[in-house]
Protein backbone atom coordinates (compact mmCIF):
# COMPACT_ATOMS: atom_id res chain seq x y z
CA UNK A 1 0.00 0.00 0.00
CA UNK A 2 2.64 2.44 1.11
CA UNK A 3 4.78 1.37 -1.80
CA UNK A 4 1.98 2.16 -4.29
CA UNK A 5 1.48 5.63 -2.87
CA UNK A 6 5.24 6.19 -3.00
CA UNK A 7 5.26 5.17 -6.67
CA UNK A 8 2.40 7.56 -7.36
CA UNK A 9 4.24 10.38 -5.63
CA UNK A 10 7.41 9.59 -7.58
CA UNK A 11 5.46 9.74 -10.85
CA UNK A 12 3.93 13.08 -9.91
CA UNK A 13 7.30 14.55 -8.91
CA UNK A 14 8.89 13.29 -12.12
CA UNK A 15 6.08 14.77 -14.19
CA UNK A 16 6.36 18.19 -12.57
CA UNK A 17 10.17 18.12 -12.80
CA UNK A 18 9.89 17.24 -16.50
CA UNK A 19 7.50 20.16 -17.05
CA UNK A 20 9.91 22.47 -15.23
CA UNK A 21 12.83 21.32 -17.37
CA UNK A 22 10.72 21.88 -20.48
CA UNK A 23 9.99 25.42 -19.22
CA UNK A 24 13.69 26.14 -18.68
CA UNK A 25 14.42 24.65 -22.10
CA UNK A 26 11.78 26.95 -23.65
CA UNK A 27 13.43 29.97 -22.03
CA UNK A 28 16.77 28.78 -23.44
CA UNK A 29 15.28 28.60 -26.95
CA UNK A 30 13.80 32.10 -26.60
CA UNK A 31 17.11 33.50 -25.33
CA UNK A 32 19.03 31.86 -28.18
CA UNK A 33 16.46 33.26 -30.61
CA UNK A 34 16.83 36.85 -29.45
CA UNK A 35 20.61 36.99 -28.89
CA UNK A 36 22.88 38.08 -31.74
CA UNK A 37 24.21 35.24 -33.82
CA UNK A 38 21.11 34.93 -35.98
CA UNK A 39 21.30 31.55 -37.69
CA UNK A 40 19.23 32.50 -40.69
CA UNK A 41 20.93 30.05 -43.03
CA UNK A 42 20.34 27.16 -40.63
CA UNK A 43 16.73 28.29 -40.30
CA UNK A 44 16.27 28.10 -44.09
CA UNK A 45 17.92 24.68 -44.02
CA UNK A 46 15.36 23.50 -41.48
CA UNK A 47 12.51 25.06 -43.47
CA UNK A 48 13.61 22.81 -46.29
CA UNK A 49 13.81 19.68 -44.14
CA UNK A 50 10.64 20.23 -42.13
CA UNK A 51 8.54 22.02 -44.71
CA UNK A 52 9.43 21.18 -48.28
CA UNK A 53 10.02 17.50 -47.55
CA UNK A 54 6.60 17.29 -45.84
CA UNK A 55 4.80 18.84 -48.82
CA UNK A 56 3.91 15.59 -50.55
CA UNK A 57 2.52 13.82 -47.49
CA UNK A 58 0.53 16.96 -46.55
CA UNK A 59 -0.84 17.50 -50.06
CA UNK A 60 -1.82 13.88 -50.63
CA UNK A 61 -3.37 13.51 -47.17
CA UNK A 62 -5.30 16.75 -47.59
CA UNK A 63 -6.64 15.65 -50.95
CA UNK A 64 -7.73 12.25 -49.57
CA UNK A 65 -9.34 13.76 -46.46
CA UNK A 66 -11.24 16.33 -48.53
CA UNK A 67 -12.45 13.66 -50.94
CA UNK A 68 -13.71 11.33 -48.23
CA UNK A 69 -15.33 14.21 -46.31
CA UNK A 70 -17.16 15.24 -49.45
CA UNK A 71 -18.32 11.68 -50.13
CA UNK A 72 -19.53 11.10 -46.57
CA UNK A 73 -21.07 14.55 -46.33
CA UNK A 74 -22.90 14.13 -49.62
CA UNK A 75 -24.39 10.78 -48.62
CA UNK A 76 -25.69 12.24 -45.36
CA UNK A 77 -26.85 15.60 -46.72
CA UNK A 78 -28.67 14.16 -49.74
CA UNK A 79 -31.14 12.45 -47.39
CA UNK A 80 -32.29 15.87 -46.21
CA UNK A 81 -32.13 17.39 -49.66
CA UNK A 82 -29.38 19.68 -48.39
CA UNK A 83 -26.55 18.68 -50.73
CA UNK A 84 -26.34 22.36 -51.73
CA UNK A 85 -24.49 23.00 -48.47
CA UNK A 86 -21.82 20.38 -49.13
CA UNK A 87 -19.23 23.12 -49.60
CA UNK A 88 -19.98 24.54 -46.16
CA UNK A 89 -19.67 21.11 -44.51
CA UNK A 90 -16.35 20.27 -46.16
CA UNK A 91 -14.95 23.78 -45.73
CA UNK A 92 -15.86 24.27 -42.09
CA UNK A 93 -14.69 20.79 -41.07
CA UNK A 94 -11.37 21.24 -42.87
CA UNK A 95 -10.68 24.81 -41.81
CA UNK A 96 -11.78 24.63 -38.21
CA UNK A 97 -10.56 21.22 -37.14
CA UNK A 98 -9.13 18.73 -39.58
CA UNK A 99 -6.68 21.05 -41.32
CA UNK A 100 -4.61 22.23 -38.37
CA UNK A 101 -4.97 19.03 -36.28
CA UNK A 102 -4.19 16.48 -38.99
CA UNK A 103 -1.36 18.65 -40.33
CA UNK A 104 0.15 18.83 -36.85
CA UNK A 105 -0.20 15.07 -36.34
CA UNK A 106 1.34 14.34 -39.75
CA UNK A 107 4.14 16.83 -39.14
CA UNK A 108 4.80 15.19 -35.77
CA UNK A 109 5.16 11.82 -37.43
CA UNK A 110 7.12 13.08 -40.39
CA UNK A 111 9.26 15.96 -39.08
CA UNK A 112 9.00 15.84 -35.27
CA UNK A 113 10.28 12.30 -34.98
CA UNK A 114 13.11 13.02 -37.42
CA UNK A 115 14.12 16.09 -35.41
CA UNK A 116 14.14 14.17 -32.12
CA UNK A 117 16.14 11.32 -33.66
CA UNK A 118 18.65 13.73 -35.18
CA UNK A 119 19.30 15.62 -31.96
CA UNK A 120 19.22 12.35 -29.96
CA UNK A 121 21.91 10.87 -32.21
CA UNK A 122 23.98 14.03 -31.76
CA UNK A 123 23.71 13.53 -28.00
CA UNK A 124 24.61 9.83 -28.25
CA UNK A 125 27.64 10.45 -30.45
CA UNK A 126 28.78 13.35 -28.22
CA UNK A 127 28.55 15.90 -31.02
CA UNK A 128 26.78 18.35 -28.71
CA UNK A 129 29.62 17.94 -26.17
CA UNK A 130 32.03 18.63 -29.02
CA UNK A 131 30.18 21.88 -29.76
CA UNK A 132 30.32 22.87 -26.09
CA UNK A 133 34.07 22.17 -26.11
CA UNK A 134 34.39 24.74 -28.89
CA UNK A 135 32.21 27.03 -26.75
CA UNK A 136 29.41 26.94 -29.31
CA UNK A 137 26.03 26.80 -27.61
CA UNK A 138 24.13 23.80 -29.04
CA UNK A 139 20.87 25.56 -28.12
CA UNK A 140 21.82 28.28 -30.55
CA UNK A 141 23.24 26.17 -33.34
CA UNK A 142 21.13 23.00 -33.24
CA UNK A 143 17.94 23.43 -31.23
CA UNK A 144 16.60 26.90 -31.94
CA UNK A 145 16.61 26.79 -35.77
CA UNK A 146 14.68 23.52 -35.69
CA UNK A 147 12.12 24.68 -33.11
CA UNK A 148 11.54 28.06 -34.81
CA UNK A 149 11.33 26.48 -38.26
CA UNK A 150 8.63 24.13 -36.97
CA UNK A 151 6.57 27.12 -35.79
CA UNK A 152 7.02 28.90 -39.12
CA UNK A 153 6.24 25.85 -41.21
CA UNK A 154 3.08 24.67 -39.47
CA UNK A 155 0.61 27.38 -40.62
CA UNK A 156 1.95 27.13 -44.17
CA UNK A 157 1.51 23.37 -44.21
CA UNK A 158 -1.95 23.63 -42.63
CA UNK A 159 -3.06 26.12 -45.28
CA UNK A 160 -1.73 23.87 -48.05
CA UNK A 161 -3.51 20.90 -46.45
CA UNK A 162 -6.80 22.82 -46.31
CA UNK A 163 -6.61 24.11 -49.87
CA UNK A 164 -5.82 20.65 -51.27
CA UNK A 165 -8.66 19.28 -49.11
CA UNK A 166 -11.08 21.86 -50.54
CA UNK A 167 -9.92 20.89 -54.01
CA UNK A 168 -10.45 17.18 -53.26
CA UNK A 169 -13.90 17.92 -51.87
CA UNK A 170 -14.73 19.92 -54.98
CA UNK A 171 -13.59 17.08 -57.24
CA UNK A 172 -15.77 14.47 -55.53
CA UNK A 173 -18.74 16.73 -54.82
CA UNK A 174 -18.98 18.46 -58.18
CA UNK A 175 -17.38 16.11 -60.70
CA UNK A 176 -18.43 12.79 -59.18
CA UNK A 177 -21.65 13.49 -57.29
CA UNK A 178 -22.94 16.26 -59.52
CA UNK A 179 -23.43 19.04 -56.99
CA UNK A 180 -23.71 22.38 -58.76
CA UNK A 181 -20.25 24.02 -58.78
CA UNK A 182 -21.70 27.45 -58.03
CA UNK A 183 -23.68 26.09 -55.09
CA UNK A 184 -20.59 24.32 -53.73
CA UNK A 185 -18.40 27.44 -53.89
CA UNK A 186 -21.06 29.89 -52.69
CA UNK A 187 -22.05 27.76 -49.69
CA UNK A 188 -18.35 27.42 -48.89
CA UNK A 189 -17.70 31.13 -49.20
CA UNK A 190 -20.76 32.28 -47.28
CA UNK A 191 -20.27 29.78 -44.44
CA UNK A 192 -16.58 30.47 -43.80
CA UNK A 193 -15.76 33.63 -41.90
CA UNK A 194 -12.25 35.09 -41.86
CA UNK A 195 -12.19 36.01 -38.19
CA UNK A 196 -14.07 33.05 -36.69
CA UNK A 197 -12.72 30.30 -38.91
CA UNK A 198 -9.57 31.12 -40.88
CA UNK A 199 -7.85 33.13 -38.15
CA UNK A 200 -8.60 30.51 -35.46
CA UNK A 201 -7.32 27.83 -37.82
CA UNK A 202 -4.01 29.65 -38.33
CA UNK A 203 -3.74 30.32 -34.59
CA UNK A 204 -4.19 26.62 -33.91
CA UNK A 205 -1.51 25.76 -36.45
CA UNK A 206 0.97 28.18 -34.85
CA UNK A 207 0.27 26.84 -31.35
CA UNK A 208 0.67 23.25 -32.58
CA UNK A 209 3.92 24.28 -34.26
CA UNK A 210 5.22 25.60 -30.94
CA UNK A 211 4.17 22.39 -29.19
CA UNK A 212 5.70 20.01 -31.73
CA UNK A 213 8.86 22.09 -32.13
CA UNK A 214 9.53 22.30 -28.40
CA UNK A 215 8.59 18.72 -27.56
CA UNK A 216 10.64 17.22 -30.41
CA UNK A 217 13.78 19.23 -29.69
CA UNK A 218 13.45 18.82 -25.91
CA UNK A 219 12.99 15.06 -26.12
CA UNK A 220 15.97 14.74 -28.44
CA UNK A 221 18.12 17.10 -26.36
CA UNK A 222 17.41 15.32 -23.07
CA UNK A 223 17.60 11.77 -24.41
CA UNK A 224 19.93 9.21 -22.85
CA UNK A 225 23.19 8.96 -24.85
CA UNK A 226 22.48 5.40 -26.03
CA UNK A 227 20.71 3.91 -29.02
CA UNK A 228 17.82 2.95 -26.74
CA UNK A 229 17.72 6.58 -25.60
CA UNK A 230 17.38 7.79 -29.19
CA UNK A 231 14.56 5.39 -29.89
CA UNK A 232 12.67 6.26 -26.71
CA UNK A 233 13.11 10.00 -27.46
CA UNK A 234 11.56 9.46 -30.90
CA UNK A 235 8.69 7.41 -29.51
CA UNK A 236 7.89 9.79 -26.69
CA UNK A 237 8.02 12.76 -29.09
CA UNK A 238 5.30 11.25 -31.25
CA UNK A 239 3.18 10.13 -28.30
CA UNK A 240 3.45 13.26 -26.17
CA UNK A 241 3.13 15.69 -29.09
CA UNK A 242 0.09 13.91 -30.56
CA UNK A 243 -1.75 13.77 -27.25
CA UNK A 244 -0.97 17.38 -26.37
CA UNK A 245 -2.07 18.55 -29.84
CA UNK A 246 -5.47 16.91 -29.37
CA UNK A 247 -5.92 18.23 -25.83
CA UNK A 248 -4.78 21.77 -26.65
CA UNK A 249 -7.06 21.72 -29.70
CA UNK A 250 -10.05 21.21 -27.44
CA UNK A 251 -9.11 24.17 -25.26
CA UNK A 252 -8.44 26.54 -28.19
CA UNK A 253 -11.79 25.58 -29.70
CA UNK A 254 -13.56 26.06 -26.36
CA UNK A 255 -11.95 29.47 -25.76
CA UNK A 256 -12.10 30.94 -29.27
CA UNK A 257 -14.34 28.89 -31.48
CA UNK A 258 -18.04 28.31 -31.83
CA UNK B 1 26.76 26.53 -43.94
CA UNK B 2 27.12 27.41 -47.59
CA UNK B 3 24.50 28.96 -49.80
CA UNK B 4 22.88 26.43 -52.02
CA UNK B 5 20.88 28.22 -54.71
CA UNK B 6 18.65 25.30 -55.68
CA UNK B 7 17.59 24.50 -52.15
CA UNK B 8 16.98 28.16 -51.37
CA UNK B 9 14.84 28.44 -54.46
CA UNK B 10 12.81 25.38 -53.42
CA UNK B 11 12.31 26.78 -49.91
CA UNK B 12 11.26 30.11 -51.40
CA UNK B 13 8.71 28.40 -53.63
CA UNK B 14 7.41 26.43 -50.64
CA UNK B 15 6.94 29.61 -48.59
CA UNK B 16 5.19 31.31 -51.52
CA UNK B 17 2.83 28.35 -51.98
CA UNK B 18 2.03 28.36 -48.26
CA UNK B 19 1.40 32.11 -48.18
CA UNK B 20 -0.68 31.78 -51.35
CA UNK B 21 -2.81 29.13 -49.67
CA UNK B 22 -3.30 31.38 -46.62
CA UNK B 23 -4.19 34.29 -48.88
CA UNK B 24 -6.68 32.19 -50.82
CA UNK B 25 -8.33 31.00 -47.59
CA UNK B 26 -8.48 34.53 -46.20
CA UNK B 27 -9.53 36.51 -49.24
CA UNK B 28 -11.54 34.20 -51.44
CA UNK B 29 -12.98 31.72 -48.94
CA UNK B 30 -12.85 33.81 -45.76
CA UNK B 31 -14.12 36.96 -47.43
CA UNK B 32 -11.69 39.60 -46.20
CA UNK B 33 -12.47 42.64 -48.30
CA UNK B 34 -10.73 45.94 -48.57
CA UNK B 35 -13.41 48.50 -47.83
CA UNK B 36 -12.49 50.37 -50.95
CA UNK B 37 -14.68 52.88 -52.76
CA UNK B 38 -16.05 50.24 -55.15
CA UNK B 39 -18.74 48.88 -52.78
CA UNK B 40 -22.16 50.53 -53.20
CA UNK B 41 -24.03 50.54 -49.88
CA UNK B 42 -27.77 50.78 -49.41
CA UNK B 43 -29.85 50.13 -46.32
CA UNK B 44 -33.06 48.22 -45.82
CA UNK B 45 -35.28 47.88 -42.75
CA UNK B 46 -37.09 44.65 -41.85
CA UNK B 47 -39.52 43.64 -39.10
CA UNK B 48 -38.07 40.14 -38.94
CA UNK B 49 -34.85 38.88 -40.48
CA UNK B 50 -35.10 35.25 -39.36
CA UNK B 51 -31.67 33.67 -39.58
CA UNK B 52 -30.09 36.17 -41.98
CA UNK B 53 -26.37 36.56 -41.34
CA UNK B 54 -23.70 39.00 -42.41
CA UNK B 55 -22.08 37.97 -45.74
CA UNK B 56 -25.32 36.37 -46.92
CA UNK B 57 -25.71 36.85 -50.69
CA UNK B 58 -27.93 39.50 -52.27
CA UNK B 59 -29.42 38.36 -55.57
CA UNK B 60 -31.44 39.79 -58.44
CA UNK B 61 -33.30 37.07 -60.40
CA UNK B 62 -31.06 34.52 -58.72
CA UNK B 63 -27.81 36.18 -59.78
CA UNK B 64 -25.53 37.29 -56.97
CA UNK B 65 -24.94 41.06 -57.04
CA UNK B 66 -23.61 41.69 -53.54
CA UNK B 67 -23.73 40.64 -49.93
CA UNK B 68 -25.03 41.68 -46.53
CA UNK B 69 -22.39 43.95 -45.00
CA UNK B 70 -23.81 44.30 -41.50
CA UNK B 71 -26.96 43.83 -39.47
CA UNK B 72 -28.10 46.02 -36.59
CA UNK B 73 -31.10 47.61 -34.92
CA UNK B 74 -32.29 51.10 -35.81
CA UNK B 75 -33.71 53.55 -33.25
CA UNK B 76 -37.22 52.12 -33.62
CA UNK B 77 -35.92 48.60 -32.92
CA UNK B 78 -36.41 47.35 -36.45
CA UNK B 79 -33.68 45.31 -38.07
CA UNK B 80 -31.44 47.52 -40.20
CA UNK B 81 -29.54 45.58 -42.86
CA UNK B 82 -26.66 47.16 -44.73
CA UNK B 83 -26.22 45.80 -48.26
CA UNK B 84 -22.93 45.95 -50.15
CA UNK B 85 -23.80 45.85 -53.85
CA UNK B 86 -21.91 45.77 -57.10
CA UNK B 87 -21.74 49.43 -58.22
CA UNK B 88 -22.53 48.54 -61.82
CA UNK B 89 -26.06 47.50 -60.78
CA UNK B 90 -28.57 50.37 -60.76
CA UNK B 91 -31.40 49.96 -58.26
CA UNK B 92 -34.67 51.84 -58.93
CA UNK B 93 -36.16 53.59 -55.89
CA UNK B 94 -39.28 51.41 -55.86
CA UNK B 95 -37.32 48.15 -55.56
CA UNK B 96 -38.53 45.53 -53.07
CA UNK B 97 -36.03 43.66 -50.88
CA UNK B 98 -37.24 40.35 -49.47
CA UNK B 99 -35.59 37.78 -47.25
CA UNK B 100 -35.97 34.30 -48.71
CA UNK B 101 -34.71 30.84 -47.89
CA UNK B 102 -32.69 28.56 -50.15
CA UNK B 103 -34.68 25.33 -50.15
CA UNK B 104 -36.83 24.30 -47.21
CA UNK B 105 -34.21 24.61 -44.47
CA UNK B 106 -31.37 26.35 -46.28
CA UNK B 107 -29.62 29.62 -45.58
CA UNK B 108 -31.39 32.96 -45.75
CA UNK B 109 -30.47 35.44 -48.43
CA UNK B 110 -31.88 38.70 -49.81
CA UNK B 111 -33.63 38.86 -53.14
CA UNK B 112 -34.24 42.20 -54.85
CA UNK B 113 -37.26 42.66 -57.14
CA UNK B 114 -36.47 45.70 -59.24
CA UNK B 115 -39.15 48.33 -59.69
CA UNK B 116 -39.85 50.41 -62.76
CA UNK B 117 -38.94 53.85 -61.48
CA UNK B 118 -36.69 56.19 -63.48
CA UNK B 119 -35.00 57.35 -60.28
CA UNK B 120 -32.14 55.20 -58.97
CA UNK B 121 -31.03 54.78 -55.37
CA UNK B 122 -27.88 56.65 -54.38
CA UNK B 123 -25.28 55.15 -52.00
CA UNK B 124 -26.48 55.24 -48.39
CA UNK B 125 -30.17 55.51 -49.26
CA UNK B 126 -32.79 53.13 -47.98
CA UNK B 127 -34.87 50.57 -49.84
CA UNK B 128 -38.36 51.40 -48.56
CA UNK B 129 -40.31 48.33 -49.71
CA UNK B 130 -39.25 45.24 -47.79
CA UNK B 131 -40.65 41.81 -47.16
CA UNK B 132 -39.63 40.12 -43.91
CA UNK B 133 -38.45 36.57 -43.45
CA UNK B 134 -41.04 33.87 -43.14
CA UNK B 135 -40.53 31.90 -39.95
CA UNK B 136 -41.47 28.31 -40.70
CA UNK B 137 -42.26 27.43 -37.08
CA UNK B 138 -44.72 30.32 -36.77
CA UNK B 139 -46.42 29.32 -40.01
CA UNK B 140 -46.77 25.75 -38.78
CA UNK B 141 -48.02 27.04 -35.44
CA UNK B 142 -50.70 29.11 -37.15
CA UNK B 143 -51.62 26.19 -39.39
CA UNK B 144 -52.01 23.81 -36.47
CA UNK B 145 -53.99 26.43 -34.58
CA UNK B 146 -56.32 27.01 -37.52
CA UNK B 147 -56.71 23.31 -38.19
CA UNK B 148 -57.73 22.75 -34.58
CA UNK B 149 -60.43 25.43 -34.55
CA UNK B 150 -63.06 23.83 -36.79
CA UNK B 151 -62.91 20.56 -34.84
CA UNK B 152 -63.70 22.35 -31.60
CA UNK B 153 -66.53 24.20 -33.29
CA UNK B 154 -67.80 20.91 -34.62
CA UNK B 155 -67.71 19.36 -31.19
CA UNK B 156 -69.58 22.18 -29.49
CA UNK B 157 -72.99 21.55 -31.04
CA UNK B 158 -72.90 17.87 -30.15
Amino acid sequence: MRRTIQDLGYLAVRFVADLGRLGVFTLGVLRALFTPPVRFRLFVDELFKLGVLSLIIIGVSGLAVGMVLSLQGYNTLVRFGAEQSLGAVVGLALIRELGPVLTALLATGRAGSATAAEIGTMVATEQLDGLRMMSVDPMDLVVTPKAVAMVAVMPLLAAIFIVSGLFGGYLVGVKLMGVDPGAYMSSLESAVDFHDDVLVSLLKAVVFGVLVGLIATYRGFSSAPTSAGVSSATTSTVVVASVSILIVDYFITALWGV
Amino acid sequence: MQRSPVRDLVVGIFVLIGLGAIAYLSISVGGVTYNGPRGFHVRAGFDEIGGLKARAPVVISGVKVGQVASIGLDDRYRARVDLDLDPSVKIPTDTTASIVTAGLLGDRYISLQLGGDDQFLKPGEEISFTESAVILERMIGKLVHNADLPKEEQRKPE
